[in-house]
């Protein structure tokens, strides 16, 4: 692992959403939320989410605490999955663990090119084995609150 | 013995860090390619030759299963088990070998405590005293024990600087106690808790004590009969010996009196399909084959670091630890947790606006290894008022250029981050 690596996970993009994340707050009225928890590392994230009447998610937010990573990623999410049907957010998260894990190819990816494009900053991870769970904590969770559960752990 | 080099310099009551870390090929090896600054031996040490070697030999030469054959080879190898009991049994200062029975670690050896003394002898509305910086080892056994006699847990609280109150302790102790369970030195503190004055006043009331010792066996000399405490646990991974064994210390008329644990072969005297009857501790309590190679692997430990002389390695780790925690303290925007007067080899901080993980990947890319989370103590967390935090842990082969190299990953993390 270089210094190279370091600055590719830290990128200002990733560093910025850590300082200043988006969407961060409760939902009062949210129709499903759920928390992720990482029991490795104690990290706990909770995220909210609302449906439209045509099963679109209308709005998203989450709260909690974490490494810099699992912070930026959640607030990536959120930018992403707004406007979503509960199938093209489970899909996306999905493409969003292959991206990190490294596992993607670039051609499976057209349906999302927008969504992707933005969440490739995260891909630095992949040199990073032990915190793609950070990078895929609020995923797991906002999967766990659109298939309506209650939490999801990364393990 | 082959440390010959640390023997020459315990002799002359100096101690020889170049020379010691030549023992531990983890801190060789990898050192070729890149630099290795290992503050991680809080959650497992790195070993040296003597005990990798004494390992590797007894498997070549003389392995087999104990307390079994009628033949060389498997009296070799009970030789060297039963050798290794009385290893452990010298080093503890134990009154006899038969208070020495050989576990799966100290999580093993408390789920004993917790198994069959606990259940034996705790009724509905009994307590047991733990204190608030205990590892989830050492709460988690006494809840599930809680959940099947009704027995109730109480928590002497920790104060801003990491100790325990014994005026606390104290008045907690009811004729409704019937243990009191407690860390000896802190995994994320580094606090030594004043366990000698807590036996005394436990016994004072009628109750039996047993003492978490993972960390603190590891950082000074025990001596279970000044101490008093009914119990001693320790695990052989921390104190340079292999994982898959530990040590729970126990008093004879205790364990005579407690039923076994777990059932299985060795332990019994005749079983038929009524009833079978138990042989007498220790061997009542080792059901199944033991860790055998592991228990000789943590006697060769025990030889190698009584060699270097524990007074040595204390006074070494104890300067190493003055001169972190000044280094650390350089650093702005950094606090320490823990700030006790009797503190050993744990340094926890954070560093503001920096999460440990992140700073523990930056550390890890200049060769540095600390842990960062929750140290499996999250009730100390809490009430710390965080959800982590990074943990610098010292073991007899760390040196200045090791803390150097950490102070300094942590301008580098700072430089990334912000
Ligand atoms: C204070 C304390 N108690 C108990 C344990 C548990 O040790 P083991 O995991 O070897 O059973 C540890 C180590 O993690 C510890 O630091």
């Amino acid at each position: 692992m270089s210094v190279d690596d370091l600055r590719e996970l830290y990128q200002e993009v990733i560093l910025d959403h850590n300082k200043n994340p988006r969407n961060y707050g409760e939902l009062s009225d949210a129709s499903y939320t759920a928390d992720g928890n990482n029991p490795l590392c104690g990290d706990r994230l909770t995220v909210y989410l609302k449906l439209d009447d045509n099963e679109l998610v209308n709005e998203v937010a989450f709260t909690g605490k974490g490494c810099a990573i699992s912070i930026a990623s959640a607030s990536m999410m959120t930018t992403v999955v707004k406007g979503k049907t509960v199938k093209q957010v489970n899909d996306l998260f999905d493409k969003f663990h292959k991206l990190c894990t490294g596992e993607s190819d670039e051609a499976e990816l057209d349906e999302f090119e927008d969504e992707i494009a933005k969440l490739r900053v995260m891909s630095g991870v992949r040199q990073f084995p032990m915190r793609v769970k950070c990078a895929t904590l609020s995923w797991h969770a906002v999967e766990a609150a659109i298939n309506k559960k209650d939490t999801a752990t990364t393990e | 013995m082959n440390v010959a080099v640390a023997k020459v310099e315990s002799d002359s009551t100096t101690f020889n860090i170049e020379a010691i870390r030549r023992e531990f090929p983890i801190l060789n090896e990898a050192s070729e390619k890149n630099s290795v600054h290992f503050l991680d031996s809080g959650a497992s040490a790195q070993k040296p030759d003597y005990v990798l070697k004494k390992m590797d030999e007894m498997y070549r030469t003389g392995y087999a299963n104990v307390h079994r054959g009628a033949y060389t080879l498997s009296q070799l190898a009970t030789d060297a088990y039963e050798g290794a009991r009385k290893t452990v049994a010298t080093f503890l200062n134990a009154e006899s070998v038969d208070e020495i029975i050989f576990t799966r670690s100290a999580t093993g050896a408390i789920n004993l405590v917790a198994g069959s003394f606990g259940r034996a002898f705790l009724e509905k509305g009994d307590e047991i005293i733990i204190s608030e910086m205990e590892h989830h080892a050492n709460i988690v056994p006494w809840q599930l024990l809680g959940e099947a006699t009704g027995s109730k847990l109480k928590v002497v609280p920790v104060d801003q600087d990491g100790n325990i109150s014994i005026d606390t302790f104290q008045s907690m102790l009811t004729n409704k106690t019937k243990l009191v369970a407690v860390t000896h030195m802190s995994n994320v503190l580094g606090t030594i808790v004043p366990v000698r004055q807590i036996v005394e006043l436990a016994h004072a009331n009628g109750t039996a004590v047993m003492i978490d010792g993972a960390q603190g066996v590891v950082h000074s000399k025990v001596d279970v009969q000044e101490l008093g405490a009914d119990f001693y646990v320790f695990t052989g991974h921390k104190l340079y010996g292999p994982s898959g064994v530990g040590v729970l210390y126990g008093k004879k008329e205790l364990l005579n009196k407690m039923p076994p644990y777990e059932g299985g072969g060795d332990m019994i005297e005749i079983v038929t399909f009524e009833k079978s009857t138990y042989r007498d501790a220790p061997t009542k309590f080792e059901a199944g084959t033991p860790p055998i190679v592991e228990s000789v692997g943590l006697a060769a430990a025990i030889e190698y670091i009584e060699n270097i002389g524990q007074d040595n390695i204390e006074i070494h780790e104890d300067n190493l630890l003055k001169f972190a925690t000044s280094e650390l303290q350089k650093i702005p925007g950094l606090s320490i947790f823990g700030l006790s007067e009797r503190k050993a080899g744990i340094i926890s901080f954070n560093v503001e606006g920096i999460h440990s993980h992140d700073l523990s990947t930056i550390l890890d890319s200049r060769g540095v290894s600390i842990r960062a989370g929750h140290h499996c103590a999250q009730p100390l967390m809490k009430k710390m008022g965080v959800e982590a935090t990074a943990r610098a842990s010292l073991g007899l082969y760390n040196n200045k250029e090791d803390i150097v190299a950490l102070a300094e990953g942590i301008k580098f993390a700072k430089e990334i981050l912000t």
